[in-house]
């Protein structure tokens, strides 16, 4: 298969295709929308369903629809237009209806802007809806990583019957590299047996996310947390550089996880025993090698285009086993390699102990490098 | 070994164009490639830059501070990109659309009449391949006829009647080899 | 007796389970229920139906009808039918609302889906208040008229005044086929009947998007009996709602004529 330069959001749109998506509904939100407009001529070219949706709540419910006739469908928004598709979100995980959403994440709070952020971790990792549930999130870094993960989300959504997000940003979403897609699957208009379509002869079916009855509330979120223990089992993924002889570690995930790898490299030329995980299932984490790193390692360097989200989870798997300490960027601004790198050299010489409160430290260094106000 | 290249100009100066052509050309010869363009309200006019990373290696940061090279198609590009030259480094300047010389001592600096030469040819607008064409004269990113022939596989559609004014023009900029 | 005596003059529709419904004495839930189950079953479409049940009363209409069914989040049963109908489209799909659901959360939904011309049939119960959570306004309670929540009567000065749901989604070029029926009395009830048959065959037909609006009463949330209740109605809804065809495109007139 030959290379093609492909823009990441266009790349993410064509491989759902290729994935056999039947049914798309988004509307448009920078920096997301080429995704969009690409598959508003894309599909119905293909005799497929694509729809311009009259809101954010609009697109995610219509996905809602579709998803319950079990066939493959998806939406894409950035970070506003998610905090209004948290609803529909919560009923289709409630539902146990198979759905892609792929976030291309924009600074905030509010209006914001639209440079690339991060700063949706946590809405999409720990939450954003109602009730208690797990998203399986993926986090691509690049172009090709973005197609692949594509491919596999619907396989996932369909596997554990759940929704699974594409987190990524602006900043990957207009990047272009070479990259190879995918053959092209059959689309598959046979629903499941779970889904509504109706047929002659067959019982009726339904689907709903409400259960008045407390008790089988219950017994289905016992069902759906056994669900989630099972994806917490097999499908964590994550990328590892130069982690075997490890003493220190970076950590972070898409955008910034591939800007902290240059500064990792140039770290090591210097001769300091350092690696870098970069998360790409951020849902489920990868607990199991972050924990045993933490046996090894002296020190620990989360990096984000955000607040600090992804350092909770780092610094409760981390443990007090060694410091944790962090580098971000707010606002939609990203990082350069040397502001990681001298985060980098900042831990190495550091004498700080586990007991280091790695938030408290960045932000008095961001108060006093970029300062605070309007 | 790993280039960094920051193309910067005004909008409709073709500056996002160029990168492209770049990338291509790394792409083809098997490269590892990214090609990153400022994007937003920046786009509705204004100044336009993109960042293309060419490398033997899987690529790590797509930006960076202290690029290998630096096209300025204009002033302010000129007095944005100057300072971040990695030293050693390279800054190829559009002669015609700037007032001064560059003061940076510790670089190479190529001063290329960019638009002059765009229009002798036939076109200013191939100023972008004009400046490109010095680029990679000096630099030798890829081997000699690489993005030449990248240009004639890659481009179709209406840009295809551009490509022989193209590939003139990087000739015509590569007679400004240091 | 014999066998040959006996003559089936009721019976409950094939479309419709065998259950109690949680609708309170009285309800017209349940005559529309009856009706929309009668109209698939002898156009032999209940093996190719689905239905999108709102948040309000008719949450669990989805037990009481025998055919496929989903249930959507407060207001937005539109936009779930469209995602439905647009994946499966050979199927009928409808949607189930009360007047909470469709005029006041899923306002937005709703008109998307009409200006869209979107193939799907809405079936609207209209009955002035929301009738599950206890009576309180609705985007169609009535000036002056006493809810839970409007306790001295609907003030128009700060509580603005009611939609009418059907004359407004009728000015939508999208729209097809929009009228208002009313569930008074036995001869309303036949004609909401056929409404309900010409918007299905509207859908099947593929010429755009179809709503049925129902006046129906609430003699629970209202305080009265049944028959005093329908005589509410007719006393107040009907002037304020009236009944008719409000949009019937020269395709749909076509439909309309046949299913008379």
């Amino acid at each position: 298969m030959a290379k093609e330069m492909i823009k990441g959001n266009v790349a993410v749109a064509e491989a759902a295709v290729r994935a056999g998506l039947v049914s798309y509904f988004g509307y448009p939100i920078t920096p997301q929308t080429e995704l969009l407009e690409y598959l508003s001529a894309r599909m119905p070219e293909l005799g497929r369903a694509f729809v311009q949706a009259e809101s954010e709540l609009g697109a995610i419910n219509m996905v809602y629809g579709a998803a319950c006739t079990g066939l493959r469908t998806m939406s894409s928004s950035s970070s506003p237009g998610v905090s209004l598709m948290c609803e529909g979100i919560s009923y289709i995980y409630g539902t146990e209806v198979p759905a892609v959403l792929v976030d291309v994440m924009r600074g905030g709070p509010g209006l914001g802007n639209i440079s690339p952020s991060q700063a949706d971790y946590t809405q999409v990792v720990h939450g954003g809806g109602h009730g208690e549930y797990h998203l399986i999130v993926l986090a691509p870094a690049s172009v090709q990583e973005a197609i692949d993960l594509t491919g596999e989300a619907f396989y996932l959504a369909e596997k554990y019957r759940t929704v699974v997000v594409i987190l990524m940003d602006g900043f990957l979403g207009q990047m272009m590299e070479p990259a190879v897609l995918p053959p092209f699957k059959p689309v598959n208009m046979e629903s499941p047996d779970y889904a509504v379509a109706p047929k002659e002869g067959r019982e009726k079916r339904f689907l709903t996310s409400i259960n008045i009855d407390a008790p089988t509330q219950e017994r289905l979120n016992i069902r759906q947390m056994s669900k989630w223990e099972e994806i917490t089992r097999n499908e964590v993924r994550y990328q590892g550089y130069y982690l075997d002889d490890a003493e220190y570690v970076v950590v972070g995930f898409g955008t910034c996880g591939r800007i902290a790898l240059t500064a990792v490299r140039e770290a090591r030329e210097k001769g300091i025993k350092i690696g870098l995980l970069r998360p790409v299932s951020l849902s489920p984490y990868p607990t199991e090698v972050l924990d045993k790193l933490a046996e090894q390692a002296k020190g620990f360097l989360v990096v984000e285009m955000n607040n600090g989200q992804m350092l909770d989870d780092v610094v409760s798997i981390v443990a007090r086993r060694a410091p944790v300490h962090f580098y971000g960027r707010m606002g939609g601004m990203v990082p350069y390699p040397d502001e990681i790198s001298q985060a980098i050299d900042e831990m190495v010489n550091s004498d700080a102990g586990p007991e280091l409160d790695g938030r408290a430290k960045w932000l008095e260094l961001m108060r006093e490098t970029i300062g605070q106000g309007a | 070994m790993q280039y960094e290249v920051i193309i910067a100009g005004f909008g409709g100066q073709g500056t996002l164009y160029a990168g492209q052509v770049l990338a291509y050309g790394g792409m083809d010869e098997g490269r590892h490639v990214t090609w990153l363009p400022s994007y937003g309200p920046e786009m509705r006019g204004g100044t336009a830059n993109c960042t293309v990373v060419i490398s033997d290696d899987e690529i790590g940061s797509p930006t960076s501070l202290h690029p290998t090279a630096v096209i300025a198609m204009n002033l302010p590009s000129l007095d944005k990109y100057e300072p971040m030259v990695k030293s050693g480094g390279w800054l190829i300047v559009n002669e015609d659309l700037v007032n001064r010389v560059p003061a940076r001592a510790d670089i190479n600096i190529v001063m290329v009449p960019a638009n002059t030469i765009a229009r002798e040819i036939g076109n200013e607008r191939a100023a972008n391949m004009v400046l490109l064409g010095a680029l990679e004269a000096n630099l030798q990113i890829l081997p000699e006829g690489a993005i030449e022939k990248s240009l004639e596989v890659n481009t179709g559609g209406k840009l295809k009647k551009f490509v022989p004014l193209n590939i003139e023009a990087m000739r015509r900029g590569a007679e400004y080899k240091l | 007796m014999t066998d040959t005596d006996v003559k089936v003059v009721y019976q409950r529709p094939i479309g419709l389970t065998d259950v109690t419904t949680h609708y309170c004495p009285g309800c017209t839930h349940g005559v529309a229920h009856r009706l929309i189950a009668e109209v698939l079953e002898e156009m032999g479409e209940l093996r190719n139906t689905i239905g999108v049940a709102p948040v309000g009363c008719a949450v669990f209409a989805y037990n009481y009808f025998d055919f496929d069914f989903v249930e959507a989040a407060h207001g937005r049963a539109p936009a779930m039918a469209t995602g439905i109908k647009r994946t499966l489209p050979d199927r009928l799909v409808f949607t189930y609302q009360g007047d909470g659901d469709l005029a006041s959360m899923g306002m937005g939904e709703t008109v998307a889906a009409a200006a869209r011309g979107e193939q799907i049939t809405i079936f609207f119960i209209n009955n002035t208040n929301y009738g599950m959570t206890g009576g309180q306004m609705a985007p169609t309670t009535l000036p002056g008229q006493k809810t839970s929540s409007s306790p001295l009567g609907r003030d128009v000065e700060t509580q603005g005044y009611p939609i009418r749901t059907a004359e407004m989604l009728a000015t939508l070029d999208g729209a097809s086929y929009v009228v208002r029926r009313s569930l008074h009395d036995a001869r309303s009830i036949r004609n909401a009947k056929r409404a309900i048959r010409t918007a299905f065959e509207i859908q099947k037909a593929g010429l755009g998007f179809s709503m049925v609006e129902f006046l129906s009463i609430c003699p629970t949330n209202w305080g009265l009996n049944a028959p005093k209740s329908r005589e509410w109605l007719k006393d107040h809804m009907l002037p304020y709602y009236p009944v008719g065809d409000f949009k019937v495109s020269e395709e749909a007139e076509r439909v309309m004529k046949e299913v008379r």
